[in-house]
């Protein structure tokens, strides 16, 4: 009876365990995504467009980013150091200029989770450690 | 009783299909009183402030300006096409304007560089290419730089400058200029302004309704 009354109470805990470090990784995201929607406003929008639809052949729209590939063309880099020449997205070649941008770290991890989960894409949490990670691997 | 609402419901909407007949676009710019001798008599006129003359290149290599647009109204605006900060905005909503009167034969848009070191006949064709823009209903036009910058401030009352420390290189505003037939300023909407360019659609549509006159 007693066992029984421990591994209950073991059990329990394990649950409220789980729940609450869910819970801690979807308020980091919400966070992180509010954040990411008023550095897009801010930084992006004026080019990207307000649905990331981009501008004709222009400017590329931010619909599709699971085509970017990891390195030098994955998003984290691109927000941060910008990207000169070709680029194929949607099966639509690009050619051109994106200008770097000042962002903090903290900044641009906010931004790609905003990116990477608006427009139609939907790639979760990525937290600041692997953006860091991901900028360190840029050039 | 019923009768009464008749008449309230009939004026309102006559006093409705008056307000909206009677809407017309004001003149910008200065404006002076001349007085003439017509037949021997004194008539005074009011002269409006008009667009000088220019001619310059379109994206097409052809010399082009004011002796080909006497026929057409115009939305007129100043961009570089390697501008980051406001063009993109601008030239999305332009792009509206562009649909709405690409097969209207007297309605066109000039798209003014400020930066005409860096855009030259092939890079603005490139550009227009890339924005889907086809035919003559859309120009992006390489002219002199001072004449431009000039035209710019003065005329079109679009404050334009280079500044090195700006994002481009390039201070400008984004303003929508629609001028009409008689090269006279009638109305400035902010580009980057998804309201004010549908009121400038409107407005185009109101002015091709304006009868000939002057």
């Amino acid at each position: 009876m007693k066992f029984r009354v421990i591994i209950g109470i073991c059990g329990i805990l394990a649950i409220v365990f789980i729940i609450s470090c869910q819970d801690e990784q979807s308020i980091d995201f919400k966070r992180y995504y509010g954040e990411g929607s008023q550095v897009y406003q801010t930084h992006c929008q004026n080019c990207h467009g307000s649905k990331g639809e981009g501008l004709a052949s222009l400017i590329p729209p931010l619909t599709h980013v699971a085509d970017l590939k990891k390195g030098k063309t994955s998003l984290p880099c691109i927000v941060q150091f910008g990207l000169q020449g070709k680029i194929t997205v949607a099966g639509k070649q690009f050619e051109g200029n994106m200008p770097p941008s000042d962002l903090t770290p903290i900044e641009v991890a906010q931004v790609v989770i905003y990116v990477s989960n608006s427009f139609g894409n939907q790639h979760g949490f990525m937290s600041e450690d692997e953006v860091d990670k991901a900028l360190g691997s840029c050039r | 009783m019923r009768s009464l609402n008749k008449v309230i419901i009939a004026l309102l909407l006559f006093a409705a299909c008056k307000s909206n007949n009677k809407k017309t676009l004001p003149i910008y710019g200065s404006r002076q009183a001349v007085t003439k001798t017509v037949n021997g008599q004194q008539v005074t006129d009011t002269v409006y402030q008009t667009i000088p003359d220019f001619t310059f290149v379109n994206q097409y290599g052809d010399s082009t300006g004011t002796k080909n647009l006497k026929k057409d109204i115009y939305v007129a605006d100043f961009f570089f096409t390697s501008c980051p900060s406001i063009c993109p905005v601008m030239q999305r909503n332009m792009l509206n304007v562009y649909t709405a009167f690409k097969d209207t034969a007297d309605v066109k848009i000039l798209s003014f560089t400020i930066d005409p070191r860096h855009d030259t006949v092939p890079v603005l064709k490139k550009y227009a290419d890339k924005l889907g823009v086809t035919g003559n209903s859309w120009w992006f036009l390489l002219g002199d730089k001072d004449k431009v910058y000039d035209m710019a401030a003065k005329n079109f009352l679009v404050a334009v400058s280079q500044d090195s420390t700006a994002a481009g290189g390039y201070i400008h505003q984004g303003y929508f200029v629609l001028v009409d037939k008689q090269k006279r300023v009638r109305g400035a909407y902010d580009g980057t302004d998804m309201k004010q360019v549908n009121q400038l659609i409107d407005d185009i549509k109101t002015l091709k309704a304006e009868p000939a006159t002057n």
